[in-house]
């Protein structure tokens, strides 16, 4: 008989450096690739329409190059675990190929068909190619644990090996003989679905800023590497006005479908600057993007709880206020602020949003101002930005309202200052809310404080046609500075006066007391210091409910074990209402 | 009988080795009161409660005075937060069997309005206590100061007649006003040695007064500058009055445009020759053009935290006037080099340890000449790459080798996630 082989793409959807499909087809007498339209966004169906969009220009963009090699995409809705057997019997399948995922969620869901495959006899093909390393030997080489400070991660990658080159891409002449057999109702059993077939409203909804697919990926590559090469500089770019647009050279959200292949990125970027710069060794910097989604990566893929407060070891618990009504504004873009506004629309128009506009919205919601959970901000980027994945997003979060990764905290952005420093015109406000489009640069990052005749001429009265600021800052960011203070005064048993010690800089750095939980004498006077010191000590704390018991000691993260009760992620999330076909 | 415990430090489980005693079998059930005690106090209270339940000598050691000196009432409602409330229960508990064991208390609220209250009807029934330290801490918004005023305030002096031994107070964002503190002095004069109040709005500069001229013993003090007047500071410098150890200023604009008074520098003066070790730990959340009636004459602050954007010229005004500062922490510039003003601070505030740097800019060749004039007693250097701006000398990469050489460790600076 001969080899029958099915290679799923989940992640990976490109030809090009996809060593895992390329071992798939040797020696293969059929191929047939899919795609399983599955809640696949680990965690939830939390997706909006502009990542169904792009997911779906994806799976074109697969399916036209595929048809140059006379093969096709076979698209399929279920769940994996329904689907696997039955294609196993339907197709004879004896073969099983797809890129390694180092989520947690994607490990057992992939153990889960990989037992399924043993059952059938069918040959299990993995290769890791989503990121630049193979994860557990990053972490094996920081003796089992994690790195967790990003300085640390740089060292680790210096030590490691250097990265394995792309695989060849996928040609006429790698398949060889290998046949798809395509039916003739291929495009009505199998083909890639409408938006509209989703379940989406599609009218009004307008181009796309960034098409998905990997032809777009390398295009948008060679592009990149283009510019840099004419400014002939690796330097971080100074961010402008400009910075904060959609460029047509950004890459992220194709690498995070991988469109694009980070080690072609990281190849041709080693490539370029040794032309450039003769010869001369790339720094770490260059490869800033990449490192950052591969440091993530490193720290997620053995915390089944990263994405949450509650239960993770690696996220400090800080006492965040629930207030969906608050929660809203922010998502919605009504919170009475143009910069952070005009942000989260742009946001939901299009789909990314520069990594500095980021940290002021992230910082907004959690830290700065509205002292919300991190955990919600992240639900709503996940729906709406394009690049995010469970791990960066997760990840990004927690370091923004500095939650974990020993962040200090005493940076805040300002949503008036911050925008107007970097944008003075307001030219980035007016695109994208138009009401204020009217308003001098003088005033639009501070409609509040405009005079009345200057919001008549602008015909737009602050708190009829633009909400009214939803904080104070000056005021939120007093209260909340205080109280990350207080929280990390507490878990890192600092009990000076200054602000930056109280954040420890990094694991290694031991409790110096054991009052962080505990020893509850009542009677026993601090160790000299101030009153402070000893009241903090003695008042506070030793409730020991179970809440204290999460809070971190170094201990703690030291031990950090990788946890084996993973609780079976049952695929019970409510999916897209398909249209029946 | 040898008795060892060896904790794990981090409250968790406890080993427990008995030796000797003559008898193979050791009673469990007849250890002795103290040696229950030791061991109950490094057991969480969950613990110590399933603990309790085993038998009745358990039981009995769980009721214990000594272990009820030191409590936190957590009361958060499901609404308005993810963390767990202390159970209503065991409150209940508390105030019947324990409210005179209570000395060291605090409540942390979240920001809800039922939580502030109910933390207030707590402190309404702890007429038997007799409180050393008191803390009143919202953990979110300060949902304290929506409790109805004198709903609070009864509640408050229930705590401050009984007591009559309070030692440390912290009421920060609470509705305090100036009779409360009357009554605060009336009974704990003598041992009043730590008050933490930033942000009371109802306290008058002449109700803060009253407490610095009655109790003596006062070494640490929070506040909002509204508060601070010459005489305040002069009462603290009295000879009857003990060494000041810690004030706290916060300076925070209402509305912007708002003007501030200023304190005479030989107020300042006295403090220091009074108590010459003390630390000033101001908290700056002002609009740049309200800085006018600061840093003109020398300040003897040593921890300075600038909240909101500060302009390059008063920047220029702390390297000048600032002695003893230790640590300074800068939030915002703006996108003018600071590399003057900081080689200045470097110069002229010797005894800097501890720096932060926000959204600012310095050029590298600066930053390494001020870390170079710093030298080693640099113990924080908290700064955010993108404040680092590249030139003829430096690199970005290079300047972590230089900086770290001057340091005398490893030195980066620190980072934010690009995606």
């Amino acid at each position: 008989m001969g080899v029958n082989t099915i290679h799923w793409f989940r992640k990976g959807l490109r030809l090009h450096d996809n060593p895992s499909l390329r071992d798939s087809i040797r020696g293969a007498d059929t191929l047939r690739c899919i795609y399983i339209l599955d809640p696949w966004f680990a965690g939830s169906s939390n997706v909006g329409i502009n990542r169904w969009r792009f997911l779906l220009h994806c799976l074109e963009d697969l399916d036209a190059s595929l048809r140059k090699l006379n093969s096709r995409l076979f698209v399929i809705r279920g769940q994996p675990t329904d689907v696997f057997p039955r294609l196993f019997k339907e197709w004879q399948i004896n073969r099983l190929s797809y890129e390694y995922d180092s989520e947690p969620f994607g490990k057992e869901r992939d153990a889960a068909i990989q037992k399924l495959a043993n059952e059938a006899a069918v040959e299990v093909m993995v290769q890791i190619s989503h990121t630049l390393y193979d994860l557990d030997k990053i972490i094996e080489l920081n003796g089992g644990q994690p790195p967790l400070t990003y300085k640390r991660f740089q060292a680790l990658i210096n030590r490691m090996d250097a990265v394995e080159l792309p695989a060849e891409t996928i040609t006429c002449e790698v398949i060889k003989k290998c046949a798809t057999p395509i039916g003739d109702d291929h495009d009505d059993k199998f083909g890639v679905p409408s938006l509209e077939e989703l379940g989406f409203e599609t009218e009004g909804l307008t181009t796309a800023v960034w098409p998905g697919g990997e032809t777009e990926a390398l295009m948008r590559l060679e592009r990149h590497l283009e510019r840099k090469a004419w400014v002939a500089n690796f330097e971080r770019p100074r961010m402008n006005a400009n910075s904060l647009l959609a460029s047509p050279t950004g890459l992220s959200p194709y690498l995070r479908f991988g469109c694009l292949s980070c080690r072609l990125f990281y190849f041709k970027l080693s490539d370029l600057y040794r032309k450039v710069k003769k010869n001369s060794t790339p720094p770490l910097s260059l490869y800033g993007q990449l490192l950052w989604r591969e440091f993530f990566y490193t720290t997620a893929t053995n915390n089944p709880c990263f994405d949450k407060m509650d239960g993770n070891p690696v996220c400090v618990q800080i006492p965040w206020d629930r207030n969906p009504e608050a929660l809203a504004k922010w998502a919605e873009g009504r919170t009475g602020f143009p910069w952070i506004d005009a942000i989260m629309s742009q946001l939901r128009q299009e789909g990314w949003i520069h990594h500095l506009a980021r940290h002021a919205v992230a910082c907004f919601l959690t830290r700065g101002d509205l002292w919300i959970s991190w955990e919600e901000g992240m639900k709503v980027f996940e729906e709406l930005l394009l690049d995010a994945d469970w791990s960066v997003n997760a990840g990004s979060w927690m370091w923004l309202s500095c939650s974990s990764f020993f962040q200090q905290f005493f940076h805040c952005y300002c949503p008036v200052g911050f925008g107007r420093r970097t944008d003075p015109n307001g030219d980035y406000i007016r695109r994208y809310l138009p009401i204020l489009r009217a308003y001098p640069a003088k005033y639009i990052y501070d409609p509040w404080n405009a005079p009345e005749e200057v919001q008549k001429a602008a015909k737009c009265i602050i708190g009829v046609h633009y909400p009214k600021p939803m904080v104070n800052h000056a005021e939120a960011s007093r209260i909340n500075i205080e109280r990350m203070k207080q929280i990390y005064q507490q878990l890192s048993c600092y009990r000076g006066l200054g602000l930056l010690a109280t954040v420890p800089a990094n694991p290694t750095n031991g409790p110096s007391g054991s009052n962080v939980t505990g020893v509850n004498t009542g009677t026993s006077q601090g160790p000299g210091g101030s009153s402070e010191e000893q009241y903090v000590q003695e008042g506070t704390s030793r409730t020991g409910t179970q809440q204290l018991l999460h809070l971190i000691s170094f201990h703690v993260l030291f031990t950090f074990e990788e946890t084996s009760s993973i609780t079976f992620l049952k695929t019970c999330f409510i999916p897209r209402v398909f249209k029946k076909r | 009988m040898l008795l060892t415990t060896h904790s794990d430090g981090s409250g968790g489980s406890v080993l427990l080795e008995v030796r000797g005693g003559g008898s193979a079998d050791c009673d469990w059930a007849r250890l002795p009161q103290e040696l229950l005690l030791h061991i109950f106090q490094y057991l969480p209270l969950l613990d110590r409660a399933y603990a309790s339940q085993v038998c009745r000598g358990w039981n009995q050691a769980f009721h214990m005075p000594e272990l009820w000196r030191c409590f936190e009432f957590e009361l958060n409602q499901p609404a308005s937060s993810y963390l767990k409330a202390t159970h209503p229960d065991l409150i209940k508990q508390i105030i019947k069997r324990h409210s005179n064991h209570l000395q060291y208390v605090s409540f942390k609220v979240d920001s809800s309005t039922e939580s502030a209250e109910a933390a207030c009807d707590i402190l309404s029934q702890l007429v038997n206590c007799s409180l050393k330290t008191l803390g009143l801490i919202s953990t979110a918004r300060p949902s304290f100061m929506e409790v109805p005023k004198s709903h609070f305030i009864s509640a408050l002096t229930v705590v401050f007649v009984n007591s009559k031994s309070l030692s440390s107070l912290k009421i920060d964002d609470t509705p305090v006003d100036d009779p409360s503190l009357k009554v605060l002095v009336a009974n704990n004069s003598d041992t009043l040695k730590l008050l933490k109040m930033s942000s009371c709005p109802h306290v008058s500069p002449a109700g803060i007064l009253c407490v610095a001229d009655q109790c003596h013993g006062l070494r640490e003090l929070a506040l909002n500058y509204h508060l601070l007047s010459d005489e305040l500071l002069l009462a603290l410098s009295s000879e009857r009055h003990v060494h000041l150890e810690h004030l706290r200023i916060d300076v925070v604009s209402e509305n912007p445009g708002q003007h501030f008074h200023t304190i005479k520098k030989s107020s300042w003066d006295a403090m220091v020759r009074h108590s010459p070790k003390f630390n000033l730990v101001m908290y700056f959340f002002l609009y740049e053009d309200e800085f006018g009636p600061f840093f003109n004459d020398e300040i003897p602050v040593t921890h300075l935290y600038f909240g909101r954007s500060v302009s390059k010229e008063v920047l220029g005004r702390v390297g000048l006037h600032c002695p003893r500062l230790v640590e300074l922490v800068v939030c915002a510039n703006g996108l003018r080099p600071l590399d003057e003003e900081l080689i200045r601070i470097a110069k002229h505030c010797t005894q800097l340890s501890a720096i932060g740097l926000g959204e600012c800019e310095v050029s590298c060749s600066a930053f390494v000449e001020f870390v170079k004039m710093c030298g080693r007693r640099l113990s924080q250097l908290s700064i955010m790459e993108e404040v680092l701006i590249p030139d003829h000398k430096y690199s970005l990469d290079e300047i972590h080798w230089e900086v770290s050489k001057h340091l005398g460790r490893v030195w980066f600076p620190d980072m934010m996630p690009t995606w």
